[in-house]
């Protein structure tokens, strides 16, 4: 290679080392390879040289050529390369700073338990029915064997709403879900289990009760159902609901007008540290029966062909007991920072798969 | 129903344990409630002898007592009862115990620089009444040194159990013993009280005029009888059971209400008038009752009378003109058979319980009555002294008598235990039941006449729209089997339900089936959503006070509770959006204003079942959270309108289905607010701000909105597999327009006619910017949206994009008077 050509390379590897930006180095590249640039010009030159010469010679210039192109482009590789550091080396963001917020919202203790109950029974083949909250007397008292001088009927404290018309028999907020159990028998088909989770009304407000709480009945009617069903299936309930395989689950001989046999249902607990399971006291939860033969016939179903059991069961009292809820009130009290504390995340909800 | 152990071992021979029996009870449907042993706190208490008393040295009132406690030592006692004396014999309580009436445990003091080693009690220190006049004074022969408990029968625990409304006969010592008895823990004592000889004719005869109410009655009268006191046995078995003793003729027929469980009454018969009592129903009189208050008896009551008028309110109280006091010398005893219901429903027209009321109502053992008022009889000679009349009666024994049919394998086949049947009929036995007949297969008992639980047999009340022939055969087989399922639960109840082996339910199907109604699936991911969008869940009343219900809708009279809790829960609420406002404003007062809160419950439009509405509505206040990223701006209608459309879409229901009116109800703020429908008559929700007179009224500070969205009126989505998915491979093109319109055009009015403008080209419109101001004209406004064109088949020339984008303008201006800005 001829010292011009040589000096060319030599001047154009400085004039690179000495671009220290993209705009520096684009002029060398033009400087040297564009339309008017110096190898450019010494391409051109070529035309004019004789045949040999412009053997010899064009052969060095591509030569030239293709170093200068690749010195330029590896020098344009390096400044980009550069220039992105710089760049990043200005963008930081304090990381620890929070994030745009976005307020977590929850689900309230007495719809996740009834959720967990729907799956548990759901999984026992019960169905979920449902009913007013505003019943008449017939369904509330009457069709469970609650006649009006019953002294069960003062015991409930019933809220009552005006009689339609003078002298009609009054509404009342329904004192229990088991006004469901006899909308359940007159319109299903048998055999049938369903469970009503529900509002229910009693006059009464004191640290352990509130005027309105909620309880969820079940009813299983079929031709063949023993005592022994009732038992199995809330000793099944109960162990999983509070996720203790061998809860202790105790049956007690009671009386409630609408079953017969009727049983008290209490589980094992410890009294003092109210830990549930082991500590051999024990804690009333739910109250029990075969459906009674005049509830029955009641509500138009021959107890000669059908039979059955049905319950009732406190759910903030069973809330209460799985989540160590000290206090009933704040259920109904809406105080953010309480609903924060016992809320429950929106998609967990309780699926059996995935643990209740 | 309160007894004591003792007491119950006069009816019970038995060697059980206290626990044993406890436990029994339980087991056998008499709970336990609970154990009180008075013994246990008055343990350390000894009976002991002043052996001397002298005046204090440095007080006037003081004395110092020697006292022997029986343990071989004498102590010094610093005592200032009036009646500490030698050779008292008292009780003593040595330092270190605790005194249960002053609440303190003694310690060895100087009291005016004598020491005291302990003290002599009075009633009141051991908590054994008001007593405190002195210090207990016992008889000189109480045993020095014998635990003060145990010599006065207080080591004798009471056993308190809740008694069911059917089991009128328990609420008697002896029913409670015949049960224990049944259940095998030890033997019934036999109960014949001998005949008390007649030796005059009752100068008092009875008649009854209300047979309904009373169908028997018997009396006697006893003559030249001696009351007082009753003696300290008796007085102590009432105390025990939390009765008060007032005088023996009064107390023997508590001791016969708790004894028997059979409630007597003693009418004086010197202040009875006119040779006899008359059953029959009230005209409006008052007497002055037992309790001092004064009753008015209607003609639903059943009032006995005398000459003079109404002296009692039969099988509810006695009255005060005709009571046994100590001057009585001559009582008249009453011995009745009253129908329950009547008993109960007097008792509770009057407010009164009393313990008579209590057992007539559950109905009593109507058998026991001649053999009642011989017992009563006799003791009241034993404690009083006097000679007995014959037994005078009206009406007559009515006929109890019942059987009862048990076919053994129901035990098994409705009860789920196999007992053999020679143990059922033992267990049946030992209750009273009589065998009337009995074959490989069945047993038929007689019923016993305290059990008026079972076969009873009551009346049915049909559900009013069953078709006769439904309802005729259930009532049918009502009769054939619910007196056996009496007894199926009397021989479990023995066994203890505990025995019946526990069975899960058989699968009904292998995978089960839907557990949710669509609506209910629908109220479950309406919960969802809401709460996944930031809101809390709250679970507020269905009652509110009128006051603010009011404010939300109508507060209907119909929906007016008769007897609130308080006066602020009388009213059945509208909707969850008044409690849940009401929740944002005690939030606000605590100090947090900024809330979202929603609720998924009921509203009340009437109080029928359709008036039942289920409603999703929250309520949003104050604004939204600080950051250094997004400023925080108050809370405004479209994040309601927000919560409702997410509602709405996660439920299935087609967006473009819905349109969007300015009728909001008056709780909203009328130019903020809308109303949201498919169709025109179907209202799925409604949104807004809350009205500021609203806001005012609850003392909630704005900006507040609110939604509720009507789950019920939502349809059902309907279970179509989807078509295939329209997916073009041509890039879409997006062109921007600008409209100036007047002000008062509805946004979706333009969304609309853009994207009807050429349906297979426009596949979607957004609106991105809403513009008023200076710019432009007072009473106009800019609108700004995209719009997507979708090509089908190949790519758009320019010149078709230009005619597509003319016709989305001729649309809009078409439709809404809009022109390019």
């Amino acid at each position: 290679m001829s010292d011009d050509l040589l000096a060319l390379k030599r001047e154009t590897d400085a004039a690179l080392a000495a671009a220290t930006d993209l705009r520096a180095w684009d002029a060398v590249r033009v400087g040297v390879l564009g339309k008017s640039g110096r190898l450019t010009a010494l391409l051109k030159e070529l035309g004019r040289a004789s045949p040999e010469e412009r053997r010899t010679r064009g052969a060095a210039l591509n030569v030239l050529k293709d170093a200068l192109a690749a010195a330029i482009e590896a020098r344009r590789v390096e400044l980009e390369a550069a220039a992105l550091d710089s760049r990043l080396a200005a963008e930081r963001l304090d990381v620890t700073l929070p994030p745009r917020p976005f307020p977590a919202g929850l689900i309230h203790p007495i719809s996740r338990t009834m959720e967990e109950m729907a799956a548990i029974f759901g999984a026992m083949g019960f169905e979920i029915a449902e009913g007013p909250d505003i019943e008449s007397d017939w369904l509330n008292f009457s069709a469970l064997n609650i006649p009006a001088h019953h002294a069960a009927r003062e015991d409930m404290d019933t809220f009552y709403l005006p009689a339609p018309a003078p002298g009609g028999r009054r509404p009342v907020l329904r004192t229990h879900t088991s006004p469901v159990q006899a909308r359940t028998m007159l319109t299903r088909e048998l055999p049938f289990r369903v469970i009503v989770p529900g509002r229910t009304y009693r006059a009464d407000h004191d640290a352990t009760h509130s005027p309105m709480f909620h309880q969820v009945e079940g009813l299983v009617l079929d031709r063949d159902i023993t005592l022994g069903h009732l038992k199995g299936c809330l000793i099944d309930f109960l162990r999983a609901f509070f996720g203790i395989s061998d809860l202790p689950v105790r049956f007690r001989a009671s009386y409630f007008p609408f079953t017969e046999p009727s049983m008290e249902v209490d589980i094992g607990w410890n009294r003092k540290t109210g830990e549930l399971g082991g500590g051999g006291d024990w804690l009333e939860i739910l109250g029990s029966g075969m459906v009674h033969p005049k509830v029955l016939a009641n509500c138009g179903i021959d107890p000669r062909e059908w039979q059955g059991f049905a319950f009732g069961m406190g759910i903030e009292r069973v809330t209460m007991l799985k989540h160590g809820i000290p206090d009933l009130r704040p259920f109904y009290e809406s105080d953010l920072r309480w609903l924060r504390h016992y809320g429950f995340n929106p998609l967990s909800p309780a699926l059996l798969h995935e643990g209740v | 129903m309160k007894f004591t152990l003792s007491w119950l071992k006069t009816h019970l021979d038995t060697t059980a344990s206290l626990a044993e029996i406890t436990d029994t009870l339980t087991r056998i449907g008499l709970e336990l409630e609970g154990i009180a042993d008075r013994g246990a706190a008055l343990a350390a208490f000894r009976i002991a002898h002043v052996v001397e008393a002298v005046p204090h040295p440095n007080a006037d009132r003081l004395r110092v007592c020697t006292v022997d406690a029986g343990d071989g030592v004498l102590v010094t006692v610093v005592c200032g009862a009036p009646n500490a004396r030698t050779g008292l014999k008292g009780v003593f309580a040595p330092a270190g115990s605790f005194v249960p009436g002053t609440n303190t445990t003694l310690k060895v003091g100087e009291i005016r620089g004598v020491q005291s080693a302990g003290m002599l009690l009075s009633a009141r220190e051991m908590g054994l009444g008001d007593d405190h006049s002195g210090i207990i004074d016992l008889p000189a022969d109480a045993p020095v040194g014998m635990p003060y408990a145990r010599w006065a029968g207080l080591d004798d625990p009471v056993i308190d159990i809740s008694v069911t409304p059917n089991r009128g006969d328990a609420l008697a010592v002896r029913g409670v013993a015949r049960d224990l008895a049944a259940a095998g823990l030890g033997v019934l004592r036999p109960f014949a009280p001998a005949k008390v000889p007649s030796v005059f004719t009752s100068p008092l005869v009875w008649c009854i005029d209300m047979p309904q109410t009373c169908p028997w009655v018997l009396g006697r009268t006893v003559r030249g009888l001696r009351n007082g006191p009753s003696p300290q046995w008796l007085q102590d078995r009432l105390i025990s059971v939390g009765l008060r003793p007032i005088n023996a003729l009064v107390d023997i027929t508590n001791f016969f209400t708790i004894d028997l469980g059979r409630p007597l009454h003693v009418f004086d018969a010197d202040k009875v008038q006119g040779g006899g009592l008359l059953f029959r129903p009230g005209e409006g009189e008052t007497f002055r009752a037992l309790n001092g208050r004064d009753y008015t008896v209607g003609p639903e009551d059943c009032a006995i009378a005398d000459a003079r008028g109404v002296q009692s309110l039969a099988g509810v109280i006695g009255g005060e003109a005709t009571g046994c006091d100590e001057r009585t010398t001559s009582v008249f005893v009453e011995c009745a058979l009253f129908d329950p219901v009547r008993i109960a429903l007097t008792g509770r027209r009057h407010g009164v319980s009393s313990d008579a009321r209590q057992r007539f109502e559950r109905g009593i053992d109507a058998a026991l009555m001649p053999d009642a008022i011989e017992a009563a009889t006799r003791m009241i000679i034993e404690l009083c002294g006097g000679e007995a009349s014959n037994v005078v009666a009206a009406g007559a024994e009515p006929a109890w008598q019942r059987q009862a049919t048990l076919r053994f394998a129901r035990l098994r086949e409705f009860g789920g235990l196999d007992v053999p049947a020679d143990a059922a009929v033992e267990s049946l036995q030992r209750l009273g039941f009589v065998v009337a007949a009995r074959n490989a297969a069945t047993v038929t008992v007689q019923v016993p006449s305290w059990r008026n639980d079972v076969a009873g047999g009551t009346e049915l009340d049909p559900a009013p729209a069953l078709p006769a022939e439904r309802a005729a055969r259930a009532a049918a087989g009502r009769d054939a089997v619910e007196a056996e399922c009496d007894l199926v639960e009397e021989v479990l109840r023995l066994r203890g339900l505990d025995a019946v082996p526990a069975v899960s339910l058989p699968r009904a199907a292998p995978v089960p089936g839907r557990t949710f109604s669509p609506r209910q699936s629908r109220s479950a991911l309406a919960r969802r959503i809401l709460a996944a969008r930031g809101l809390a869940e709250c679970v507020t009343f269905s009652f509110m006070e009128r006051r603010v219900a009011a404010l939300f809708g109508p507060a209907d009279e119909a929906l007016h509770l008769e007897n609130p809790i308080a006066s602020d829960l009388d009213q059945m609420r509208p909707s969850p959006i008044a409690t849940l406002a009401l929740a944002a404003q005690r939030n606000a007062a605590r100090g947090w204003g900024d809330v979202g809160l929603f609720e998924v419950g009921p509203g009340f439009a009437d109080p029928t079942p359709d008036g039942h509405r289920w409603i999703a509505g929250g309520v949003r206040a104050g604004a939204t959270p600080r950051s250094w990223i997004v400023p925080a701006r108050g809370v405004d209608a479209m994040d309601a309108k927000g919560d409702t459309w997410a509602v709405l879409t996660a439920l299935g229901v087609p967006p473009e289905a819905l349109s969007v009116t300015a009728d909001a109800p008056g709780f909203y703020h009328p130019g903020r607010s809308g109303v949201v429908r498919q169709g025109p008559k179907t209202v799925l929700a409604t949104f807004g701000e809350l009205h500021p007179r609203v806001l005012a009224a609850l003392d909630l500070a704005g900006p507040a909105v609110a939604f509720e969205v009507f789950l019920d009126a939502i349809p059902d989505p309907k279970r179509r597999k989807k078509t295939a998915p329209d997916l073009p491979t041509f890039q879409p093109v997006r062109r921007d327009f600008a409209f100036v319109l007047d002000a008062t055009v509805a946004a979706e009015a333009v969304l609309r006619a853009a994207r009807g403008a050429e349906r297979t080209l426009v596949a979607g419109v957004t609106l991105f910017d809403l513009y008023e101001g200076d710019k432009l004209a007072d009473g106009r406004k800019s609108l700004a949206i995209e719009v997507v064109f979708q090509p089908r088949d190949r790519t758009l020339t320019d010149a078709e994009i230009e005619a597509a984008a003319q016709k989305v303008v001729a649309a809009v201006a078409k439709a809404t008077g809009g022109v390019l800005r």
